[in-house]
């Protein structure tokens, strides 16, 4: 009888925290299959974010830090300018990365960081019980948006694939989904190529995933997944916003 | 006006608002976000505005320039948040702009815990943000005191110019109790002519500075500020004192701490130990007096915190070392139970 | 009179809003009341436990580590608190979830009520906790039927009167199971 599925070695074996239907779990699967397939659990870094996904350096086999609120891009910046031929990479969510870490996360796409970031963009704050994100939509009712996320007070979301592709220092930027088991598939790819492009020096890559927080949308998982389809890819179109992996030039430093 | 069973955190932002806060700036952070919550529900209702700013800092310098423009403005965080305030509180400090900054303490240091903690003593009464600086600081005890306390905040605030902190923790921030509100309509908001509103042709301008690059005239500046210190010392100082007046050992304990020592107090007169508190309403001004004369008669004094002790040297220095001062704290989230607090009184009182 | 009261069980139970009712009602009765939960390390999934306490007197800390009376949703927390409660003390326990009975020989009463089987019997999902004050008031008499229900009633609005409804039903279920 052949293995056709099994838990990825750098995942470690351990139950997971997350709610039922959070997309956390098929992400951290998919970052652990990418440093399997690369064999680069031994040289790897992972920075973990303020977030429902806190407690990720218990479920990554290779090293991890704990980084505060919004500083993962900049603590990674330290472990790689210490160890370059080290693979570095932070996982982080929407208020991590596009609000309090929003100077970080710019700089080292402006820097070129050779550095790689998971971004997990779920609209909401999770793990505090359901607040306004940078990336929540207009309209989306939060427990600070009662009344839905008005243009006129709280301003518009922001787009992070789109605004750090402007920046020279980075190299790859791709805006994935994980609702269904093509895109879960692309986006492993995506994840892959990420590591890949580190690998190769070409600055800083960063893969967003679109994912589901049914808890605090007050949904069924099933239908978070549906919301991803009908209302978050139509602020967040996927697909590739930067490519310059197959740039002869090393970008990165 | 009727009671209503209210959270903590909850008192504090409606009473806020019934002080004539219109404006508040926040971001989440455990174990205080429902203050943002609540805030986001209630202020569209009053004409005001609740913003979630990008982080702790930005909400910090939002509160500088709501206080620039003269408005009563508040911001709320926890431990870690606070850390980022240090810069924008000590500006706001050195520009005389008066506000209200709340902390519901939490587990520290670093990311810590959420569970509640007094670990942020040393931060609020000693040094919240560089330079030479007192912060004002209030620790309520209940939940009528948290909400009575943001409208002496303000008033405190606006009178002498200064940024006034309230500090409590993640237990008072969570707990309900029966609680008594302001009526909105008794407050008088002070006129503020040094804000910088917009002179419309009809004042001198007014800046809002803490840059002074002639040496002399920044001392001067701070001397003039610690004058003002003087009177919030001689006029600001609150405290309550329970049992005290045949107590042998003076327990020193401040917000969830005194309740737990307030049960323990009770125990271990049972058990034939005079013990009574004087527990602290203003952590800065610090009740120096009042400690000193307990110094008199008293034989023993026990502090007793949420944290490694940090508040022992305060009551030392008020006594002038005249007795004996113990420490009995848990910390990292870790509240004692009255049983261990009367096991400490009873050993420091045996021991006499 | 102090009485001094810990619910207990995994978050979602409604145990805090069941706490509530209980502090509510107290203070409409003129007594001094705290309320005050513990979290798990998550807001939701985790550990949940709530301490009330109402008395005449003022009240000091607002934390119970030693109850009269024990509430327990769950396994877990029957095993974690059962040790904790005061001799002559009460136990509720929801037995539709919880299939022990306490060994102590010094409580003061033990009730095993099966709250949420009864609640999903009856049609009235979710609505354990409120069975299980119901029984609570019966048997603490702490407050009249009336008292309790009319004070339940009035922090519901008036547009939601099918939760009104629901929530007497349940309430009745658990005062009269015997």
């Amino acid at each position: 009888m052949s293995v056709v599925f099994e838990r990825p070695k750098s995942l470690s074996n351990v139950p997971l925290h997350y709610c039922p239907g959070c997309t956390h779990g098929i992400v951290h699967r998919l970052v652990a299959q990418v440093i399997d397939e690369l064999g680069i659990e031994g040289k790897t870094i992972g920075i973990a974010p303020v977030g429902c996904s806190v407690f990720a350096y218990n479920y990554f086999e290779c090293d991890m830090i704990e980084a505060a609120h919004g500083r993962a891009p900049a603590v990674a910046t330290g472990v790689k300018r210490s160890l370059p031929d080290r693979v570095v990479f932070t996982y982080q969510g929407d208020g991590d990365l596009a609000a309090i870490g929003t100077a970080e996360t710019v700089h080292v796409g402006a820097r070129g960081e050779n550095i790689t970031i998971i971004f997990i963009n779920n609209a909401i704050y999770g793990m505090t019980g359901g607040q306004m994100a940078p990336t929540t939509l207009l309209g989306q009712v939060t427990t600070t948006t009662p009344y839905g996320r008005k243009k006129e007070i709280q301003g518009n979301p922001i787009r992070v694939c789109e605004m750090l592709s402007t920046l020279d220092g980075t190299a790859y930027a791709e805006r994935v989904s994980v609702d269904c088991v093509k895109n879960v598939n692309n986006a492993k790819k995506a994840i892959k190529k990420a590591f890949e492009c580190q690998i190769a020096g070409k600055g800083l890559s960063i893969v967003e995933v679109l994912s589901t927080c049914p808890t605090n949308w007050g949904m069924s998982p099933t239908e978070a997944l549906e919301w991803v389809r009908t209302d978050m890819m139509k602020q967040y179109p996927l697909g590739v916003y930067k490519d310059k992996t197959s740039d002869e030039e090393k970008e990165g430093i | 006006m009727a009671k209503v069973l209210m959270k903590g955190n909850e008192a504090i932002a409606e009473s806020a608002i019934r002080s004539g806060c219109l404006h508040y700036f926040g971001y989440p952070i455990t174990p205080q976000t429902e203050i943002a919550e609540y805030m986001a529900k209630r202020m569209p209702k009053v004409g005001g505005l609740c913003l979630q700013a990008e982080s702790e800092i930005a909400a910090i310098n939002m509160i500088y320039g709501a206080a620039s423009a003269g408005v009563r403005c508040m911001t709320s965080s926890s431990s870690p948040g606070i850390s980022l305030k240090s810069e924008g509180v000590s500006y706001i400090v050195g520009s005389d702009l008066p506000c209200l900054i709340l902390n519901v303490q939490r587990g520290g240091p670093g990311l810590g815990g959420i569970q509640p903690a007094q670990s942020d003593y040393y931060q609020a009464t000693k040094a919240l943000g560089h330079g030479d600086a007192h912060l004002v600081v209030l620790a309520p005890s209940s939940v009528q005191e948290m909400a009575d306390m943001t409208g002496k905040a303000f008033d405190i605030g606006d009178k002498y110019r200064c940024p006034v902190m309230i500090l409590a923790d993640g237990a008072l921030g969570q707990m309900m109790e029966p609680v008594e509100l302001r009526d909105a309509s008794a407050v008088t908001l002070p006129e503020k002519p040094w804000a910088t509103c917009g002179h419309e042709g009809k004042r001198k301008k007014n800046i809002i500075n803490s840059l002074y690059i002639d040496p002399k005239e920044l001392e001067d500046v701070i001397r003039a500020r610690f004058e003002r210190y003087k009177l919030i010392e001689e006029n600001e100082v609150a405290y309550e004192e329970y049992m005290t007046d045949d107590a042998d050992v003076i327990v020193v304990a401040y917000g969830i701490t005194a309740r737990v020592c307030k049960s323990a107090i009770t125990a271990a007169r049972k058990k034939g130990v005079k013990a009574g508190m004087l527990r602290p309403i203003t952590l800065w001004p610090y009740p120096k007096k009042a400690l000193a004369a307990l110094a008199d008669k008293a034989k023993s004094f026990l502090v007793c915190e949420l944290n490694m002790g940090q508040m022992v040297d305060d009551v030392k220095v008020a006594i002038d070392c005249r007795r004996p001062v113990e420490f009995f704290g848990r910390t990292g989230g870790m509240i004692p139970t009255p049983d261990e607090v009367t096991k400490a009184i009873l050993k420091l009182g045996g021991a006499n | 009179m102090t009485k001094s009261f810990l619910l207990a069980g995994f978050g979602g139970q409604g145990i805090l809003f069941a706490a509530k009712q209980l502090a509510n009602c107290a203070m409409t009765k003129g007594y001094n009341v705290s309320w005050l939960p513990s979290y798990g390390p998550e807001m939701r999934g985790g550990t949940c436990n709530c301490s009330v306490i109402i008395s005449d007197e003022e009240i000091g800390s607002p934390i119970v580590t030693k109850p009269d009376i024990l509430v327990v949703f769950n396994i877990q927390s029957f095993d974690k608190f059962e040790q904790s409660v005061k001799p002559y003390g009460t136990l509720f326990a929801d037995s539709s979830l919880i299939n022990k009975i306490s060994w102590r020989d010094d409580l003061g009463g033990a009730y095993y009520v099966p709250a949420t089987k009864l609640a999903s019997d009856n049609d009235l999902a979710g609505g354990a906790n409120v069975i299980m004050m119901g029984k609570i008031v019966a048997a603490t008499k702490l407050f009249t039927r009336e008292e309790f229900i009319e004070n339940m009633v009035s922090h519901i609005p008036a547009s939601k009167a099918k939760l009104i409804e629901n929530n007497k039903r349940a309430f009745d279920l658990g005062y009269s199971f015997k």
